[in-house]
C-alpha cells in the first residue's frame, strides 16, 4: 500500500509559498478548519511517485514562530501539538532567495523543534538578474539538510521538490538549539529542561513563551508555571535568542551567499516614488476605487440579471413538475429562491476579490495601507483597515475576515464594528427601487442625473457613517494597545494568473458555502413564518372565496386575494402587526414592517417580500410592476401614496444604518469569540437608523 | 540623540546596541539588529508612517515605534 506524508508548507509571507503549494497540488485543495479558530487550513494533495504521496497542509505566511497574530499561531500551534495525525512527517520552508537572511530566521526557528525540514529556496530565476549567486552543497552542508533551488511561478524546480519529500526520512534532525540556549544562559535552560522528560527544551521554551501549556502534565505545568513568573527574564531572552541565531546565520551566508549590489535594478523605489507620491498617491488609488466600484457595479449586472431570471425560471418549472404541498412550496418559495439570493452576489464579490487579489500580488496594496495609514488612525484604524472597508462595498462578511491582519486588537475591533455601514450590495435593490419611487427622473445642471446622485449620497452616507462611528468608538473604548504596527513593503510583480484564479475561487466558495449557509436557513425559516400560522390561518382561503363569491373576479385574482389574506394570518403577518405601532412614528405600515424583519435574511429580501404582500404574481417580478403596485398603495388613514417622500426617504435612512443582516452578525460573532459586540453593533445601528429614519419622516412629513 | 524617526529620505544610520531590549521582538526578527545599516527610503505623504530597508526588509513602521530605535548617523 501506498503512503501518504504528512508535508507542512511555511515561509515569510511573499515568498512565494502560496504558488508552490498550487503547483504542487493543483486543483485537489480542500479548505477546512482548525479546531477552535476561524483560521483556513488549506490542505492538498500531491502525487510524488508511482509509490509515494503526500498530503500538503500550507500553513499562514509567518516572519516568525513567535506569533503576533491569530494566523500566525496556527503555525506554532500545528508544530507544537501536533499529535498522531496532526503531526507533519517533513516540513518545506519556503524561502526567497532575495530575502535569504530573514528566511533563514524562520528557518532555524523551525528545524529546532526537531521535524525534518527542507529549504526551497524560490524565485532562483530571479538570481542572475539581481546579481545574487548561492553555493548550495555548501549551504546544505551548514544547514544540515536539503536545499531545493525552485522557481514556483515557473514550474521550475517542483520535481526535485517532491523527490526530497519522498527521501524526508534520511534528513536529519539534530538541534541546534543547545549552542543559542548555552550562550543565552545554560543554567536556566537546563532548568527548564528538567521541568519535563517527553519534551526537548526547545519545545518547552516555546511552550513557556507562548503561554501554551496544554500538553504537559500538572506536575509539568507546576514545575513551568514556576518560570513564568519573570517574564522580563524570558523577553530578554528571547531577544538574545534572535541575536545569536542571526550571527550563525550571518556566518553561515558569508560562506555560501554571494550579491553583487551593481547588479540590483531600481524598479522598487521608482515605482515607490509614483505609487507613494504625496499628490499622485492618491490621485492613483481614489482612480483604482472608482474603477474598481464601476466594474462591480457595470460588469456584474448582466450576470446577476441572468442568475435572477435563471432561479425564477427553475422555481417555476419545479412548481409546474411537482405535485403541490408542503414539500414543493418549501422548495420553490423558501429553498430555491434562498440559494438564488445567495448565488445572485457571486459575481460582484468574485470581481472585487478579483481585484483584491491582484492589487495584493503586485505589491501595490502596501503601498495603499502606507499612504493612508495616518488618516485612518486618526479615525482609530489602520493603514490595512482600507482594504475590509473597501470590500464592504461588495459584502461585509468577507470584508470582516479580511480584518485579520490587523495586528492591534483595538483598530481590529473598530474596523469589524464598523464595516457594515459601507454600502453593500444587497442594500442596492433596496435603495434602486425606493430612489425610483421618490426622486423624479430629472437632470440638473443639464448632465447629473438626480437619481444616480441620490445613489452616490447615500455610498457616502454609508462611508461617512463608518467613519464617524469609528472616531467615536476610537474616543471611548478603553482598549490599551500592546501591539505595535510593522509592515513589509514587497518588492513589485507581476501578479500571477493561476495564484489569482485559485485565491479568487477559494474566497468566493468560503463566502458561497460560509454566508450562504446563513442565508438559506433564514430564507427557509422566513418561508415557514410567511406560509403558516395559528389556527385560524386554516380557514383563510375558504373565507376569502365566501367573501368574494359574488363579484366578478378572474381565477389569478382570487389566487393572488388569496395569496395576501394568508400572508396577513401568517406568523410573520402576526409579526409585523405586532410591530406596527413601533414602525409607525417612521412612516411604515404593517406590510413595510413584514419587509423590515424579512431583511434580516438578506436586506434585499424586502423586495421579494414587499411583492409578495402586495400581491403582485410571483411569476411576473418584473421590477416596473412591483414598482407600479407600490407606487398604487394608499395609506388609508391619510390618503395619500404610501410611498411618498417623507416614508421613502425614512426607509431609506432606516436600510443605510440598520444592521439588518444575520450572516454578518454570526461573522462577527465568530471573529470577536463573544456576542457582545455583534449585540451592540445590532442596537447601536437599530437605533441610529430607528432615530434617523423619525427624524426624517417626521420632519418632511 | 539620533532616532529612526530623525533621518531624512535617503540618510542612513546604524541601529547602537543599547536599542537592543526596547526593538519590539517582531522588529528583530525581521532584520532590525542593533549594530546593522537602516536607511530611510521614504516618508508617507502625512509624514508617518516611514519605509525602511534594513539587513535586506523593506518594512513600513509608525513614527512612534522609529522614534524609540536610537541610531548614529553615517
Amino acid at each position: 500500500m501506498s503512503k501518504h506524508i504528512k508535508v507542512a508548507l511555511i515561509g515569510n509571507p511573499n515568498t512565494g509559498k502560496t504558488s508552490l503549494f498550487n503547483q504542487l497540488t493543483g486543483l485537489n485543495q480542500k479548505v477546512g478548519n482548525y479546531p477552535g479558530v476561524t483560521v483556513d487550513k488549506k490542505q492538498g494533495f500531491c502525487k510524488l511517485s508511482d509509490k509515494n504521496a503526500a498530503i500538503i497542509t500550507d500553513l499562514p505566511g509567518t516572519y516568525s514562530i513567535n506569533p503576533t497574530s491569530i494566523d500566525e499561531s496556527i503555525v506554532l500551534k500545528t508544530l507544537l501539538s501536533a499529535q498522531g495525525d496532526e503531526k507533519p512527517d517533513v516540513i518545506v520552508v519556503v524561502a526567497d532567495v532575495e530575502n535569504l537572511k530573514r528566511n533563514l530566521l524562520l528557518f532555524s526557528q523551525i528545524q529546532d523543534i526537531e521535524i525534518p525540514t527542507i529549504l526551497a529556496l524560490n524565485m532562483a530565476d530571479q538570481m542572475q538578474r539581481k546579481g545574487i549567486v548561492i553555493d548550495v552543497n555548501n549551504l546544505e552542508k551548514e544547514l544540515q539538510t536539503k536545499v531545493v533551488l525552485i522557481s514556483a511561478r515557473n514550474n521550475e524546480g517542483i520535481n526535485e521538490v517532491k523527490t526530497a519529500i519522498e527521501n524526508y526520512e534520511t534528513l536529519k534532525t539534530d538541534a541546534n538549539f543547545k549552542e543559542i540556549s548555552d550562550k543565552i544562559d545554560a543554567s536556566y535552560f537546563d532548568e527548564l529542561q528538567n521541568v519535563s522528560t517527553c519534551f526537548s527544551s526547545y519545545k518547552l521554551w516555546m511552550m513557556l513563551t507562548k503561554k501554551h501549556f496544554s500538553l504537559l502534565s500538572e506536575n509539568e505545568k507546576a514545575a513551568l508555571n514556576l518560570f513564568d513568573k519573570d517574564v522580563s527574564k524570558q523577553k530578554k531572552y528571547q531577544h538574545q535568542e534572535t541575536i545569536y541565531r542571526y550571527q550563525k546565520i550571518n556566518s553561515i551566508l558569508k560562506k555560501t551567499y554571494k550579491v553583487d549590489v551593481s547588479k540590483a535594478t531600481d524598479l522598487r523605489s521608482k515605482l515607490d516614488k509614483v505609487f507613494t507620491h504625496k499628490i499622485f498617491g492618491y490621485v492613483f488609488f481614489f482612480g483604482l476605487l472608482l474603477l474598481i466600484f464601476q466594474s462591480i457595479f457595470d460588469w456584474a449586472s448582466t450576470p446577476m440579471d441572468l442568475i435572477d431570471g435563471l432561479f425564477a425560471n427553475i422555481a417555476e418549472l419545479t412548481k409546474a413538475k411537482l405535485p403541490g404541498g408542503k414539500l414543493t412550496d418549501l422548495l420553490t418559495d423558501g429553498i430555491i429562491p434562498g440559494i438564488g439570493g445567495v448565488i445572485i452576489f457571486i459575481p460582484q464579490i468574485a470581481i472585487l476579490f478579483l481585484f483584491i487579489a491582484i492589487l495584493e500580488e503586485t505589491g501595490y496594496m502596501s503601498r495603499v495601507v502606507f499612504l493612508m495609514d495616518k488618516i485612518m488612525r486618526k479615525f482609530g484604524m489602520s493603514g490595512k483597515s482600507v482594504i475590509p472597508l473597501i470590500s464592504g462595498t461588495a459584502c461585509a462578511i468577507p470584508a470582516i475576515m479580511a480584518t485579520r491582519t490587523i495586528s492591534s486588537w483595538k483598530e481590529r475591533l473598530i474596523t469589524i464594528l464598523v464595516t457594515p455601514f459601507t454600502t453593500c450590495s444587497a442594500r442596492l435593490p433596496v435603495y434602486a427601487i425606493l430612489i425610483a419611487l421618490i426622486i423624479p427622473d430629472t437632470k440638473i445642471f443639464g448632465i447629473l442625473n438626480l437619481q444616480g446622485l441620490t445613489l452616490l449620497a447615500l455610498y457616502v452616507l454609508g462611508f461617512g457613517a463608518a467613519i464617524l462611528s469609528a472616531y467615536i468608538l476610537h474616543k471611548t473604548l478603553k482598549i490599551k494597545n500592546t501591539s505595535f504596527f510593522v509592515m513589509e513593503m514587497p518588492n513589485y510583480k507581476l501578479p500571477s494568473a493561476k495564484n489569482i484564479i485559485f485565491d479568487v475561487l477559494e474566497k468566493t466558495k468560503a463566502f458561497v458555502f460560509g454566508a450562504g449557509k446563513i442565508i438559506l436557513a433564514i430564507s427557509i425559516v422566513l418561508w415557514f413564518l410567511a406560509s403558516h400560522g395559528p389556527s385560524s390561518f386554516k380557514n383563510v382561503e375558504k373565507n376569502v372565496t365566501e367573501n368574494v363569491v359574488n363579484k366578478q373576479l378572474s381565477a389569478a385574482e382570487l389566487s393572488q386575494k388569496i395569496a395576501s389574506a394568508k400572508l396577513e394570518n401568517s406568523y410573520i403577518g402576526i409579526a409585523g402587526k405586532t410591530i406596527e405601532p413601533l414602525v409607525k412614528p417612521l412612516g411604515y405600515d404593517w406590510k413595510i414592517g413584514i419587509g423590515l424583519i424579512a431583511s434580516f435574511a438578506a436586506r434585499e429580501v424586502f423586495i421579494g417580500t414587499l411583492a409578495t404582500i402586495y400581491s403582485v404574481e410571483n411569476d411576473d417580478e418584473d421590477i416596473s410592476t412591483i414598482k407600479q403596485k407600490m407606487a398604487s398603495e394608499i395609506n388609508p388613514n391619510t390618503g395619500e401614496k404610501r410611498f411618498n417622500f417623507a416614508t421613502g426617504m425614512s426607509l431609506l435612512l432606516f436600510y443605510a444604518f440598520a444592521m439588518q443582516c444575520m450572516a454578518t452578525l454570526a461573522i462577527v460573532k465568530r471573529e470577536t469569540k463573544s456576542w457582545k459586540w455583534p449585540m451592540i453593533q445590532l442596537i447601536g445601528m437599530g437605533i441610529l437608523a430607528y432615530l434617523s429614519a423619525f427624524a426624517a419622516y417626521q420632519i418632511l412629513n | 540623540m539620533n532616532s529612526i524617526a530623525t533621518l531624512q529620505i535617503g540618510e542612513r544610520g546604524i541601529i547602537s546596541e543599547e536599542s537592543l531590549d526596547i526593538i519590539p521582538l517582531k522588529l528583530l526578527e525581521m532584520g532590525c539588529l542593533p549594530g546593522t545599516e537602516v536607511a530611510l527610503l521614504q516618508i508617507a505623504p502625512l509624514k508617518d508612517p516611514i519605509y525602511i530597508c534594513v539587513n535586506g526588509s523593506h518594512l513600513a513602521i509608525r513614527k512612534e515605534t522609529a522614534r524609540k530605535i536610537v541610531i548614529t548617523k553615517i
